[in-house]
């Protein structure tokens, strides 16, 4: 909230959010908002700001500090046919939610027969960086990413950003959103204008190309990746940066095709190394491309502890862009 | 329906639902149910007066103990012995179990299994009412044990505080699996914790089926005249275990006779004969259908399909395309 005002020239990923709730609001009269302080506050990461003057209370909703009713709530609206998008404050509050993500929204139409789909949008905000310590900071999106009956999307880019939620709204299924904090106020280029449609909720992407190493990242960690990359050119090492952007279902295959012309891999990831999104992409590399690898794969990680406050114990817990220059000197590569 | 219809179908359906349950217990037994299993005996009276109340376009939500709201709701005994048999023909297509019933046709959201998981998506539903300008009661089920659970008071709390279409029916057996009510609970008033929440909070007698269709009559009138949530505690009793698992250690037998003597069916019956609309005759004639319904319905399981495993996976994904 804190961020210069965007020129005409670019934008932000909050303004590019903001469109995409707007965009959603006005299309289909069955969509509306639901949270924390999303209405007269405005959200509170600024995300909708403006949207309760031109929607109103009923569509702007704002709901009572009572995380589990609101997100199951949202789950019974979707199946009397609205469209909700439920905006949870953190992920570190979600897990007050977990019940009904997990236990009703995630199993209703395999546990029903196919009879009942639940076609909940949940926004939530993820990540540290912002000195909010150990219960505003983590990155659990793995969590989410582990359960069958969810879609989990990780926007990195202004252009995610704005086109992943129309997308999102138009699954049968519930599908969950992790905006990262240190993105809100990411100034860029504006979003493509005519994006290729249907909006790819299935694929990871190239970010650059490069012949020597992949680095695989989401969300912030995409950035962190693609410093990582800009300071090895100097090395002479040319990284190829994979944004993953759907963490469920994940797409292995692109993720072996690069590790198949570079045959090494740096995995980055925000989330703790243990039993995480790391590890998954990890066993993925190592199911598809076991035989391509001139290397182990790497991995950089948060530390294994809850983040803390101080700016730098956090930053020394963050995946920085040199601990993955590091890893890649590591590697034998460059350095 | 004449009233004295109406009073004679709830003895038809409270009896369909105890023999239902009973058939149940023996399948259970001889190993042709598995899993969790928590029977209604005792409690019929509370989904048939309440279900009486309620028509096609209206919403039940229910808990892992709902054989009898099924059926109440109008599920067919078919469907809901099929799905107890883990049989494709079931209401869940056999993937639920005796937790698990659903039928979207009869607007029948389950068959939650977590305590207190579904009051939040009964105040969805009806939030989802009332955006769309619809004219439809949600009733929500739920046993004593759930108003420990936090679900319980942020949903009365939100519910109230949009004025939804909701009755939230709690079902007071006085036990939570085996934990009674006054040992988990400071306070064992429902109502009145319930009337906090700023909603018109009654106790019936969960045993008197009339009792209970007149409060839910009520109730849904409130809710349909766009008076806001209601809070509905129906005094009972499980006359058996909480699950076929459940040793039952925790109640003493003459707790459990005393409450059998207030057998709902027979309080029933027992006025229904006293206002001269019931005779030995009739009673055996129920008795007759419900046998002969339930023995057409265990063979129609018994002969139903079991999923292929190839369809294992269907599912977990919808195959439907929104709008």
């Amino acid at each position: 909230m804190s961020e210069p005002a965007s020129t005409a020239a670019t934008t932000t990923y909050r303004e590019a959010l903001r469109e995409a709730l707007r965009d959603a609001l006005r299309a289909d009269e069955r969509v509306f908002l639901m949270g924390e302080d999303v209405g007269r506050y405005g959200g509170s990461f600024g995300v909708s700001r403006g949207l309760l003057d031109e929607f109103g209370p009923e569509r702007i909703r704002d709901a009572p500090l009572s995380e589990s009713a609101f997100v199951g709530a949202g789950v019974g609206a979707a199946l009397g046919d609205l469209r909700p998008i439920v905006e949870v404050m953190t992920v570190n509050f979600s897990m007050l939610a977990l019940d009904q993500i997990v236990n009703t929204a995630a199993s209703l139409s395999h546990m029903s027969g196919g009879q009942f789909h639940v076609p909940l949008v949940v926004r939530m905000t993820t990540g540290g960086g912002r000195q909010l310590a150990a219960q505003h900071s983590h990155s659990l999106e793995a969590w989410y990413a582990h359960v069958p009956g969810l879609r989990v999307l990780a926007p990195a880019t202004i252009d995610d950003a704005r086109w992943m939620l129309g997308a999102a709204l138009d699954d049968p299924d519930p599908v969950i959103i992790f905006e990262h904090g240190s993105l809100y106020g990411m100034e860029g280029e504006p979003w493509e204008e005519s994006p290729v449609r249907p909006i790819d909720l299935e694929h990871a992407v190239v970010r650059r190309a490069g012949r020597d190493v992949t680095l695989i990242a989401s969300s912030q960690s995409v950035h962190v990746a693609l410093a990582a990359a800009e300071v090895l050119v100097a090395d002479g090492v040319e990284a190829e940066v994979v944004d993953l952007r759907v963490l469920r279902p994940l797409d292995g295959a692109t993720i072996v095709e690069s590790v198949t012309r570079t045959h090494r891999a740096v995995v980055v990831d925000e989330g703790w190394r243990s039993v995480g999104l790391s590890a998954e992409v990890s066993a993925r590399i190592m199911e598809g491309a076991f035989y391509e690898l001139d290397a182990p794969v790497e991995r950089v990680c948060t530390l294994e502890v809850p983040l803390p406050y101080p700016k730098h114990l956090e930053d020394a817990a963050l995946p920085q862009p040199q601990r993955v220059v590091d890893a890649v000197h590591a590697m034998g590569l460059g350095g | 329906m004449s009233a004295n219809g109406h009073a004679l179908a709830h003895l038809r359906d409270m009896v369909r639902i105890r023999r239902l349950e009973e058939r149940c217990i023996e399948l259970y037994s001889a190993g042709e149910i598995r899993g969790f299993m928590h029977v209604y005996i005792g409690e019929e009276a509370i989904a048939v007066g309440a279900m009486q109340a309620l028509g096609p376009e209206d919403n039940v939500v229910a808990t892992y103990r709902e054989h009898g709201h099924a059926l109440a709701r109008g599920i067919p005994t078919r469907a809901i012995l099929a799905e107890m048999l883990g049989r494709v023909e079931g209401s869940s297509r056999g993937r639920g179990g005796s937790m698990h019933l659903f039928d979207a046709q009869r607007r029948f959201f389950g068959g939650n299994a977590i305590v207190g998981g579904g009051l939040p998506l009964a105040a969805g539903l009806a939030l989802a009412t009332r955006m769309r300008g619809e004219d439809r009661a949600t009733v929500c089920f739920f046993g004593e044990g759930a108003a420990a659970e936090g679900e319980f008071h942020e949903t009365l709390n939100l519910a109230a505080l949009w004025r939804l279409p909701v009755l939230f029916l709690c079902e007071n057996n006085l036990y939570a699996m085996g934990t009674a009510l006054e040992r988990s609970q400071a306070q064992t008033d429902l109502a009145l914790r319930a009337s906090t929440y700023a909603m018109p909070a009654w106790s019936v007698d969960g045993m008197d089926v009339e009792a209970v269709a007149r409060a839910v009559d009520e109730q849904v009138a409130t809710i349909r005249g766009g008076g806001g949530p209601c809070f509905l505690e129906a005094k009972t009793y499980r006359f058996r275990a909480h699950s076929m698992y459940d040793p039952d250690l925790y109640r003493s037998k003459e707790e459990i006779a005393r409450w059998k003597q207030r057998d709902p069916l027979d309080l029933h019956a027992a006025a229904l004969r006293a206002a001269g609309l019931l005779d030995d005759d009739a009673f055996a004639a129920i008795e007759t259908d419900a046998a002969a319904e339930l023995d057409d319905a265990v063979a129609y399981a018994r002969q139903g399909q079991l999923e292929p495993v190839e369809e294992l996976e269907r599912f977990v994904v919808s195959e439907r395309v929104l709008r």
